[in-house]
Parts: structure tokens; C-alpha cells; sequence
């Protein structure tokens, strides 16, 4: 095959790829694309292709054409559902309806949700208690004079002490709290997020949850969401991974309120 | 705790989860019912919607997906969104009370219908043409990002329109069709 047809197949492919996009992007009629047409033109073009980027633009044509299939076989679906009617019909109904008669028949068929958003009368009084007790910002705002103090030496004890300075180098805390991920995990291959951070003491739950971003961040583990149970897991890994370039990376803001740690203190008593 | 009792706690506890807006989205997800109410969550919210059909209310079941579901599992219950809405429709000049123009819901109604009647997704252009001949132009682009924000429609990046979870909570489509093909003829 001279490449001058080579050429004249690979524009071929690009526009089956394109027409079928169009069916899933635009809501072309998937019938509009002729189907067997497309299957003889790939079958005629696949013993002629031989370097990888014209085997992908093959299979990225095979991959585009069967969600046009699926979308004759959803359309078929559908037009056997009670809730189909003819398109036509039903577009020049609606051109032919003014707005009142729209608005009209509408309402019929509109049953709107019905929500409250006032105040109750004890979550009124909790804010007139929270105004009376506020200090006036004056007094809040006061300043204070800075205390002088000498300046003089310290020691690597102390500072640890004081825990300005850790005791192990981060990465060793991080290798650490690491290994007592997977033994949690154990033989189960995922943890609830609030069983592994969750500890005795807010404090300590926050230090662990810090921790545990890290943990992600550095390739250490991930975590697994599910938003419609509104639960996270994280999974360890065996050995860490310094970056996933074929998935995009994704940021994970999780919530770890005081009133939450309560929740969650609470149900692990029951 | 006499069983009469019990239930009228629990519909109690029911109708102030259902009515009080707790989040960003309106409803209440069938997993939260189960664990304010317990595993018989279904039927207190029967008796409840039972009680509201008085007051020309219901419970409405959003499920996942699109279809609605007549004998859901109760794995399928937990995943559904549960809400309180009108039972029968209701007066087209009383909309003006809940802050609703007539150009509004005609609006909302050529958008939904139009889109039902192209198989649940238009092109945003073509659901805009449509609307400048029933409502002012400059009120067509404000009117469908508002039917966006509420939760009506949904697009996508290529600027498809969709029915959301509010047209498929609020709204009977199969009747909407129905009179729709029943006027003039």
C-alpha cells in the first residue's frame, strides 16, 4: 500500500471517529451512522496497518463505533418505553402553546419540594446567648506588650521536649505510622478512614489525620470514596509509589471536626 | 414503649429530617433514614406519606439512574434521595407565591419538554432558539442558568443539556407528555 493511500485511510478512520463522536456528544441520530459500512471499511484498512499510532487510531475507531451501537441499542430501548413519543410531535406542541398554557399545564405535573430553611425558636435563643456573651471587640482585640525575655542556649533535648523538634526524622515517623497502617489493615485490604485516624484524644486524632495525608501524598497509600455512602477508606500499599501518571492527581478535602471525632467516639462505644 | 407510640416518634423524628433542609441539596438519603429511624425506615415513611396525603403531600422517592423503580430492594432504597413535595399539582397563579414568574415556568416547561422529547439530552443552543420564542432573549440565558443552579437541568462539558435530579424528583414526565400531546386535538 503506497503511502499516498496509507494517508487516504487514516482520514478515512479519523472521520468514522469523528461522525461517531458526534452521535455521543452532540446527540446525532445514532442511526445516521451506517454501521456494517463502517465494519467493511475497518476490516479492509486492518491488514494494511503496521505501526503502533495506526493499530491505536484503529482500535480508538472499533472503540467509538461500539458506543454508537450502544446508543442504537439505548435509543431501541427507549422507543419502547411508554414514556416515548414521536420528537416531532411533541417539539410542535410545544411551539404551538403559549407561555400561559405552558405555565398552565405545567403546574399540573409540577409537584415542587417543599423545604423549610427558618429558624427554631431554641436555635434563636442559643444565638442571643452567644451575642450577650461575646466580649466587645475592643477587649478581644487588646494588645499586649511582648514579654522580654534573655536570649540564651538550649539543647536538642530540650527543643525536643518542647516539641519544636521531633524526636525521629519525619520520614521515619511517616515509615512508621506506614507500617502500623498495613498491620491495621491487615488481611483486609482496605480501613475505614475514621478507624485509622480516629484516636483517644482530638489532639492525637488531628496529628493522625495530618499524618495521613502525608501518607497519600507521598505515595504511601490512597484512599477509596465512596460519596454516596459518604465513606472513605484508605488502602496501603506494599511498597511506595513515587507518581501515577496515567491517573490524574486529585485533591481529597476531608473534614475532621471536633463534632464529627464525637460522632465517631460515640458510635465506636456502641 | 407501646408499638403505636414507638411509630409516632419515629414519623415524628421522619417529618423533621424530610422538612428541615440539611444540606446543600434538599432530601434526605434513604442510608441517613436508616440511621436515624432503623431498617423499618420504608414503612414509617408509608405511614407519613399516608398522614401528608391529608394535607396534599407526599413522600417522593428519587432513585439512582433514571428509571423510577416499583419494587425497590432496600439496597436500592438506601441509595435513593428522599424528599416531601405537592401530591396533585397545583394552581398556576398560586406559583407567584413561591417566587415563580409565568415566564419562568414556561421556561421550565419548553426546557424539560424539549429535552424529553429528544431523548433526555438537547444541545444547549438549540433548548436557547427555542426558548426566545416564548420568553424575552434577554431572559433566556438567565432563566436556563437559573433551571441549572435549581437542580432542573444539568450540562455537560460540550454544552448538552440533561434532565437532573429536581425535574426527576419534582416533575411527572410521562403526564407532562401526555397533555402536552393532548392540547389542541
Amino acid at each position: 500500500m503506497s503511502t499516498h493511500e496509507k494517508k487516504h485511510s487514516s482520514e478515512r478512520l479519523q472521520r468514522v471517529i469523528e461522525l461517531c463522536k458526534s452521535v455521543e456528544d452532540r446527540g446525532v441520530d445514532p442511526f445516521a451512522v451506517d454501521v456494517d459500512d463502517i465494519i467493511a471499511t475497518l476490516q479492509k484498512c486492518f491488514h494494511e496497518w503496521e505501526s503502533p499510532e495506526e493499530l491505536a487510531l484503529d482500535a480508538e475507531a472499533v472503540q467509538y463505533l461500539a458506543s454508537v451501537i450502544q446508543n442504537q441499542g439505548d435509543w431501541v430501548k427507549r422507543r419502547s418505553t411508554s414514556l416515548y413519543r414521536d420528537p416531532f410531535l411533541l417539539e410542535e406542541k410545544i411551539q404551538s402553546l403559549n407561555k400561559e398554557e405552558l405555565a398552565t399545564l405545567f403546574t399540573k405535573v409540577w409537584n415542587p419540594i417543599i423545604e423549610m430553611e427558618q429558624l427554631s425558636i431554641p436555635s434563636l435563643a442559643e444565638a442571643i446567648k452567644y451575642w450577650n456573651d461575646l466580649v466587645p471587640i475592643d477587649e478581644r482585640w487588646q494588645k499586649f506588650d511582648p514579654m522580654k525575655v534573655e536570649a540564651g542556649a538550649t539543647t536538642r533535648e530540650e527543643l525536643v521536649r518542647l516539641r519544636i523538634l521531633a524526636e525521629k526524622t519525619f520520614f521515619e515517623e511517616l515509615e512508621t505510622f506506614w507500617a502500623e497502617l498495613k498491620q491495621k489493615v491487615g488481611e483486609n485490604e482496605k480501613i475505614l478512614y475514621w478507624d485509622f485516624v480516629g484516636a483517644d484524644t482530638y489532639s492525637d486524632t488531628l496529628d493522625r489525620a495530618y499524618m495521613t495525608s502525608f501518607l497519600v501524598t507521598y505515595g504511601y497509600a490512597t484512599l477509596e470514596l465512596h460519596p454516596l455512602e459518604e465513606e472513605i477508606f484508605i488502602i496501603p500499599f506494599k511498597e511506595p509509589r513515587s507518581g501515577l501518571p496515567d491517573k490524574r492527581m486529585v485533591s481529597v478535602p476531608i473534614s475532621v471536626s471536633h463534632e464529627e471525632w464525637i460522632r465517631w467516639k460515640e458510635m465506636k462505644q456502641v | 414503649m407501646t408499638r403505636k407510640a414507638y411509630y409516632a416518634r419515629k414519623i415524628k423524628k421522619a417529618a423533621q429530617l424530610l422538612f428541615y433542609k440539611r444540606h446543600m441539596k434538599p432530601g434526605v438519603k434513604g442510608w441517613e433514614l436508616k440511621n436515624a429511624l432503623g431498617s423499618d425506615y420504608p414503612k414509617v415513611l408509608k405511614v407519613l406519606d399516608d398522614h401528608l396525603e391529608k394535607l396534599d403531600m407526599q413522600v417522593k422517592t428519587v432513585f439512582e439512574g433514571e428509571e423510577p423503580k416499583e419494587n425497590p430492594t432496600l439496597e436500592e432504597l438506601n441509595k435513593a434521595r428522599f424528599f416531601i413535595t405537592l401530591r396533585g399539582g397545583f394552581p398556576s397563579k398560586d406559583a407567584k407565591m413561591m417566587g415563580w414568574r409565568i415566564d419562568d415556568i414556561a421556561g421550565l416547561a419548553t426546557a424539560i419538554s424539549y429535552i424529553i422529547s429528544k431523548d433526555g439530552k438537547a444541545p444547549r443552543e438549540e433548548v436557547d432558539e427555542l426558548l426566545r420564542t416564548k420568553l424575552p432573549g434577554w431572559r433566556v440565558d438567565m432563566n436556563l442558568n437559573r433551571y441549572i443552579r435549581a437542580g432542573y437541568l444539568a450540562e455537560d462539558e460540550n454544552n448538552m443539556l440533561y434532565l437532573d435530579w429536581r425535574t426527576r424528583a419534582e416533575v411527572d414526565q410521562k403526564e407532562l407528555v401526555d397533555l402536552l400531546l393532548g392540547t389542541g386535538s
